[in-house]
């Protein structure tokens, strides 16, 4: 007897499967399986697309922008949208916002990568001796991270702006300094349940040091949810510059970024609503894009988890 | 409510009682260190920033030295910062006094943040009109994310559910300031159907700031109940109550979903305290009278003690109601004990 389980046969005999089929598939690497199935997702493709164009544009920005992000032309300022010359208009001062917005991709996305490398190394470090450790230390260090989660995150990030002012450099170790407890906890649940293992023990049984079992057992085996935390934090980074330079304190102008040029279009939304669109399009755009790329990694490196979140 | 197959929740038998009164006092004694270290960290850097509330006067003009000196002796910020911080302490704990504001003269920061007068007029205070803008934020959330969930975990990779987790993932991505100006650009300005801001003239005025601020917990809580759900469907105790043929409703409300609530809960607290506590960028766009404007504003300002007031008004909040969130577990998953 079989029984039907949404539509799909379980039970019953199982399929014979002759032995030449069951070799016919080559034996691919969990790195390589994870690839082919992230290709296959379609969101994530799209996704990855995307933000391979925005960085081309925002690497090659003197070459493919058509006009500098500085470029003023006050006889031509805040126009609409208009082919060929401006496709995205002019702000109040005559400067292209097409070009703007390719220029201002690199402040965000060099804070959505740098901010991942930077929550990777303190959060990962901090982790890992919290999680190896255990014990008393690892009590204390995560009750500094519970009273460190007590704070407005963004709040924390604004005041240290203040203390630190304006600037590109200054938005990294702001966010750096609030996002790596995130990581951090989950780097130390990853160890703790890992240090259980069987393997990890006869790794310690043959006289493995600690710093050898941590690179060689540990952290190989806490990749995989790493890596999607840091592809799903990236859009939380790219907003938190968005909302620092929608404020004031990001990036100093002429500089473009994305969210002070909203901030600059925001007053004239009635007159000309692109100057706001536009970058307000790219941010979210963006931001999507991470989050289907983080989406499908994740599916693509867990199966098991597919479809959560 | 029907409990959860003849268990009953802890809270309900008397050792329950004494387990949960422990657990709250122990996770309220809890709360006093990390509010300390709140205030101390946030005075801390207080002190770090350069430039003080009495260095540049109205309109950025210098104020001359002897009246900044005559100012900061007035308010005690010539004391050693350890002293200050704790005469501010001593005020707020005995007197529940959050001191002067520096840079509005004669206004205390109880009254910005509560209103002149808070038990005459509570609804008018800031701290409850940003409440009120949460509250709302967070019914559309539960109201709609919860059932978006469900519906999409159960019709999984239909196009029902793929246009579900489309849009959910658009709400995740969008940041609050951009939706919020979509939208007095759409419904306000082309549409002319809601007002484009201010607050307390019409109910109408809450409508655009509860949503551009509840989007992405809308869309969270979609995302998060439908993977609870997907999870939650394949335990052996579904098919259980499949296999004693109880209705494919009772099945879904009764078993599905009430399990699949657990994670959604956990996120609730903080998200509320987030939304109750108001989030600035909305106040600002749609100018409502709320508390979270002083986010920013009192730190630009360095009205220390307005950042002090904010930072601890927001702490409270986030331990309130992650408690809150721990004691509801108990209504939906009685197998979990307080320790």
């Amino acid at each position: 007897m079989t029984v039907r389980e949404r539509g799909r046969e379980v039970g019953g005999p199982p399929p014979v499967i002759p032995v030449e089929m069951e070799l016919a598939r080559p034996s691919v690497s969990l790195w390589r399986d994870a690839w082919n199935r992230l290709l296959r997702n379609r969101m994530a493709v799209a996704g990855g697309l995307f933000i391979l164009l925005v960085a081309f544009g925002a690497l090659f920005a003197p070459w493919v922008a058509p006009y500098s992000y500085k470029e003023t032309d006050y006889a031509n300022n805040r126009i609409g949208p208009k082919w060929p010359e401006h496709i995205m208009g002019t702000d109040k001062l005559g400067r292209d916002v097409f070009s703007r917005v390719i220029w201002g991709g690199r402040v965000s996305l060099t804070v959505g990568v740098v901010g991942a490398l930077t929550q990777f190394v303190i959060g990962l470090t901090y982790g890992s001796i919290s999680g190896y450790l255990g014990g008393r230390l690892d009590n204390y260090m995560m009750r500094f991270v519970d009273v460190m989660y007590a704070f407005p995150t963004l709040l924390f990030v604004i005041l240290i702006m203040v203390v630190l002012g304006p600037g590109l450099v200054n938005i990294f170790i702001g966010i750096g300094a609030v996002a790596w407890m995130g990581m951090a906890r989950l780097v130390r649940g990853q160890f703790l349940s890992l240090k259980q293992k069987d393997f990890v023990e006869a790794a310690r049984m043959i006289g493995a040091q600690p710093l050898g079992i941590i690179s060689r057992h540990l952290l190989p085996n806490s990749l995989g949810p790493v890596i999607v935390a840091l592809t799903l934090g990236i859009p939380g980074l790219i907003l938190t510059e968005a909302v620092l330079s929608f404020i004031g304190l990001g990036v100093p102008p002429p500089f473009p970024s994305w969210g002070q040029m909203v901030n600059e279009g925001w007053r004239g939304l009635r007159a000309v609503p692109h100057l706001t669109v536009f970058p307000g399009l790219a941010i979210t755009l963006t931001m999507l894009a991470f989050n289907f790329v983080g989406d499908g990694l994740r599916d693509a490196l867990d199966p098991m988890m597919r479809g959560t979140m | 409510m029907a409990w959860h197959h003849g268990y009953y929740p802890s809270f309900l038998v008397w050792s329950g009682v004494r387990e949960m009164l422990k657990f709250i006092v122990n996770r309220g004694l809890w709360a006093i260190p990390v509010l300390l270290m709140v205030s101390i960290v946030t005075f801390t850097a207080m002190q770090l920033v350069p430039g003080g509330p009495f260095t540049a006067g109205a309109g950025g003009r210098p104020i001359p030295s002897e009246i900044r000196a005559n100012m900061e002796a007035k308010y005690g910020l010539d004391q050693p910062a350890w002293k200050q911080y704790i005469n501010y302490m001593r005020r707020l704990i005995f007197h529940f006094d959050f001191g002067p504001s520096y840079r509005r003269q004669g206004r205390t920061i109880n009254q910005i943040m509560f209103g002149n007068d808070f038990w005459s007029d509570p609804l008018h205070a800031p701290v409850l009109v940003s409440a009120q803008v949460g509250l709302v934020s967070l019914f559309i959330a539960v109201a709609i994310g919860i059932p978006l969930g469900i519906i999409s975990a159960l019709k999984q990779n239909t196009a029902i559910d793929y246009i579900a987790m489309f849009f959910s993932m658009l709400g995740v991505s969008v940041p609050n300031f951009v939706l919020g100006l979509i939208l007095i650009l759409t419904f306000g300005l082309a549409l002319g159907l809601l007002p484009l801001y201010g607050w307390g003239e019409t109910p109408l005025q809450v409508i655009m700031p509860a949503i551009t601020l509840g989007t992405s917990g809308t869309a969270f809580i979609a995302r998060l109940t439908r993977a609870s759900m997907l999870e939650t469907i394949r335990q052996d105790y579904i098919r259980t109550a499949r296999a004693k043929g109880l209705r494919e409703r009772a099945v879904v409300v009764g078993h599905a979903v009430k399990n699949s609530l657990i994670p959604v809960t956990t996120i609730l607290g903080p998200l509320t305290a987030a939304w109750l506590t108001g989030s600035f960028l909305v106040e600002w766009v749609f100018s409502i009278p709320g508390i979270g404007k002083h986010f920013v504003l009192s730190i630009s300002d360095r009205d220390y003690l307005l950042i002090m007031g904010v930072i601890l008004v927001y702490a409270v909040a986030l331990i309130f109601f992650n408690l809150v969130v721990d004691i509801s577990y108990a209504f939906i998953d009685p197998r979990i004990r307080y320790e």
